[in-house]
């Protein structure tokens, strides 16, 4: 099925939904999306979004920058985090006039809490500047954008899934392919601009908070296409994942007074972040936590420590952690206000992505040279304001504030530009993809490789990187790929063929993976969430630079492009 | 533990009409249920198709009928439920293939409650419209609604009366009637009180029952009845 829009905006997340929303009277706008709108993964995003409003004591942008690049390990574009850090304040208003339920000051103003890395005065003390809606926040702000779409009457294509991106030859985006999973078919979508918000890549990991849905498609399908992926090394683990389920215990846990204790009751972090003890940014966390472990100082020297949220008001947690408490019961049984709970670091955040600008515009190369009508913002995206480690919170102020950018410069973007010719059979390749999995019969189980993917990736890309590991698991990948090169779909129906859409994610994750493995091999230094054992100083001489992937006929091959440095010149980073 | 499945099946390119599935498998007491299905379609039966995303209960894909309870597959343990599991898709709509339903009945009654801030008046920029706390806790219950359709299908009044509005559709217009910043709650209340609104609800509890958020489905609606009655 042929359709034409002016726009079409892939993922119905707080990215996707927050441009959506900027072409409210005008524009004919499409959102294509694998789930329903109201399941993308914003909606499990609980802690808060900061933003110096400075509602409960002073607070500046310049503030939240600086803490942005600090906790960045100095990788951060840092004209994008002032982008971020000034443009965050008028987004969470934003988000407010729409309706977003903030939890309330004594006076009536959006009420802030403490999070990790957000700091006052450039780190002298932890500063309330998360607006939050209890532990709900993203459900909130996935709940009211998908509202404004309702409201505005955005076209919603439910249950389609990218399968192919359309370009001209004169490499000018023109479309999307999209496969119905509901019909099985095949729908073109031809479009002046196309927008990227698709989420991350968690599923590469075993234990990891991210829904089953997130299998990098758009970083794959953009990768195939010869377009390169930005500091896909950079991944972030966050400490406190419910132990082997990775269900995420939000930092906001720590941020109302919660503590990780190690075997010996020990509130460790003293030892690795005295100022901001428990509330030092996730990749020191989640490392001082590994190493506490190898040092035998897990729970009953096993491979997990606890959160302790014992010592807090019961009121404080009924009223501002109910959901987390209600994971806590469901899943272990325990009650978080007389019980330790077990956790391990947990596969979170993609820092790396598709590569934009501050417009939030596809770009291709170390001059940022632009893919006309192809955007992208998100967690999909690497603008990038997380650099080589992101703050708490500040995913969701990335979704809303470059999701806003982005639909704007979409807008004038096809007020200025007319549809570029599809070529003939746009959907050829998408096809032969489709008909020859459908076609294969084989005893190779994909179900299999994906697990066997996923426990590679945790024990050798995970929190501790070594050359040997990255060659290992190198060569494990492309044993994977010849497995899944005759991977044959089992169910062989058109109607809600979910054997099929989990067959193509896999092949998804599989090309998210050599890119980040390749990254990881290619960085000899630590930075941020990217931490090799054999190298394990980070080295600005020669490291403070982006990373750049490209899939080619003879394997990935790797650029950088220069890091961009305004008011902040990198120190040294301690907590 | 050795659990035996019984998982109600339909495909509509070949089968007339559903039938269950058996199956048979190795699992710990504290996996999901949503774990399990997971496992037989990975190791056992690749067609095996139902709906899943974040698998902690905050997203909404996989509610259904586990041992005939409206429930999400993933918040729901194995150790819960014993040796024998009988899984169904929800009631009232129709089924695509296997768990997975057609949704659409279900949002088009959500957008008829105009389930979005209505509210013209310029805030200006740079600040937030002022709430209370005790103003924003009127309607806290009900912002956790995640649309899984757990209570409106278990509703008996919606599997008989297709032109019910049903609960979830009530809970949304609830979490705007009675935020201070709203002004459309008229017009909602209007919709509520004609036939397809809350008089067709006879306070069963079945809602509240299945609500995997914990939301006073009922009582979100007997408020709703109550503002209608007297005003307030």
């Amino acid at each position: 099925m042929y359709h034409r829009f002016d726009a079409i905006i892939v993922g119905a997340g707080g990215a996707g939904l927050m441009a959506a929303a900027q072409f409210a009277s005008e524009g004919d706008v499409a959102v294509v999306s694998k789930l329903y709108p109201t399941r993308s993964h914003t909606g499990a995003a609980q802690g808060g979004i900061s933003a110096a409003l400075g509602n409960l004591e002073e607070d500046h942008w310049i503030w939240h920058m600086f803490d942005t690049v600090k906790g960045g390990d100095y990788l951060v574009d840092q004209d994008a985090a002032e982008v971020l850090s000034r443009e965050a304040i008028d987004a969470v208003y934003e988000l407010e006039h729409m309706g977003l339920p903030f939890n309330r000051t004594p006076e009536g103003k959006i009420d802030q809490r403490r999070f990790g890395g957000h700091t006052r005065n450039y780190g002298e003390a932890a500063v309330r500047r998360a607006c939050y809606a209890a532990d709900r926040t993203g459900h909130m702000i996935l709940q009211t954008l998908y509202q404004q779409g309702i409201k505005n009457q955005v076209r919603y294509f439910n249950e389609v899934m990218m399968v192919d991106l359309l370009m001209t030859d004169d490499g000018v985006c023109n479309g999307i392919i999209g496969l119905d999973i509901q019909t099985g078919e095949i729908h073109i979508f031809h479009a002046k601009a196309v927008l990227i918000a698709t989420g991350g890549f968690g599923r590469v990991f075993k234990v990891t908070s991210n829904a089953l849905a997130l299998t990098g498609d758009a970083c794959s399908i953009l990768f195939r296409r010869g377009l390169p992926l930005e500091d896909m090394e950079f991944f972030q683990f966050h400490p406190t994942g419910i132990n082997k389920l990775g269900i995420l215990l939000s930092e906001a846990c720590r941020g109302e007074g919660g503590i990780i204790r190690n075997g010996k009751g020990e509130r460790f972090m003293e030892r690795y972040a005295p100022t901001l003890l428990d509330l030092a940014p996730r990749d020191m966390v989640s490392r001082s936590i590994h190493q506490e472990i190898r040092a035998g100082r897990g729970i009953d020297g096993q491979d997990y420590v606890h959160l302790d949220l014992t010592h807090l008001p019961p009121e404080v947690i009924d009223q501002k952690l109910p959901d987390i408490s209600d994971f806590v019961r469901t899943y272990m049984g325990l009650d978080p206000k007389t019980e330790l709970i077990p956790i391990q670091a947990t596969a979170h955040y993609a820092m790396g992505g598709i590569p934009t600008d501050v417009e939030g515009r596809v770009t291709i190369d170390q001059d940022n040279t632009v893919v006309p009508g192809l955007y992208a913002a998100g967690e999909v995206a690497c603008v990038s304001v997380h650099g080589a480690n992101r703050l708490g919170t500040n995913s969701l102020v990335d979704l809303v504030v470059f999701g806003r950018r982005a639909g704007k410069h979409m807008l004038d973007f096809m007020r200025q530009n007319e549809h570029q010719a599809l070529a003939p059979e746009p959907d050829y390749r998408a096809r032969a993809e489709i008909d020859g999995l459908m076609s294969t019969d084989s005893d190779e189980n994909g179900s299999i490789i994906r697990e066997e993917l996923q426990e590679n990736m945790m024990n050798d890309a995970g929190v501790f990187r070594t050359a040997e590991g990255l060659q290992r698991l190198q060569s494990k990948l492309s044993e994977l790929r010849d497995r899944y090169s005759r991977v044959g779909v089992r169910d062989k129906g058109k109607t809600f063929n979910m054997d099929l859409m989990e067959t193509l994610e896999l092949g998804y994750l599989l090309d998210v993976s050599d890119a980040v493995v390749a990254g990881a091999l290619a960085r000899e230094e630590s930075r941020g969430g990217h931490f090799r054992e054999d190298f394990p100083e980070r080295d600005d001489v020669n490291w403070l630079r982006h990373t750049l992937a490209y899939k080619t006929s003879g394997g990935i091959e790797m650029g950088s492009k220069p890091v961009v440095i305004t008011r902040f010149e990198p120190k040294e980073r301690t907590y | 533990m050795e659990v035996q499945f019984r998982i109600e099946r339909f495909n509509p390119d070949q089968d007339t009409r559903p039938w269950f599935g058996e199956y048979t498998l190795e699992v710990e007491p504290t996996d999901r249920v949503l774990d399990a299905l997971n496992e037989i379609k990975w190791k056992q039966d690749g067609t095996l198709t139902f709906r899943r995303s974040c698998a902690h209960g905050v997203c909404g894909s996989d509610a259904m009928r586990i041992n005939g309870r409206n429930r999400l597959a993933c918040k729901e343990l194995i150790r819960d439920y014993g040796d024998k599991i009988t899984i169904e898709p929800m009631l009232g709509y129709r089924v695509i293939k296997d768990l997975v339903v057609d949704m659409e009945d279900f949002f088009d009654s959500y957008r008829t409650l105009q389930p979005y801030l209505v509210n013209d008046e310029n805030p200006g920029a740079g600040r937030e419209r002022l709430q209370s706390p005790e103003d924003r806790e009127v309607f806290d219950d009900t912002t956790k609604c995640i649309m899984c359709g757990a209570c409106t299908t278990a509703c008996p009044i919606t599997w008989t009366n297709k032109d019910f509005l049903g609960p979830a559709a009530i809970v949304n217009a609830h979490r705007f009637i009675y935020d201070s910043r709203d002004k459309g709650a008229n017009e909602r209340l209007e919709v509520l009180n004609s036939k397809s609104g809350v008089w067709r609800c006879r306070t069963i509890f079945n809602c509240t029952e299945a609500c995997p958020r914990g939301i006073e489905v009922t009582r979100a609606i007997e408020q709703v009845k109550r503002t209608l009655l007297t005003g307030e």
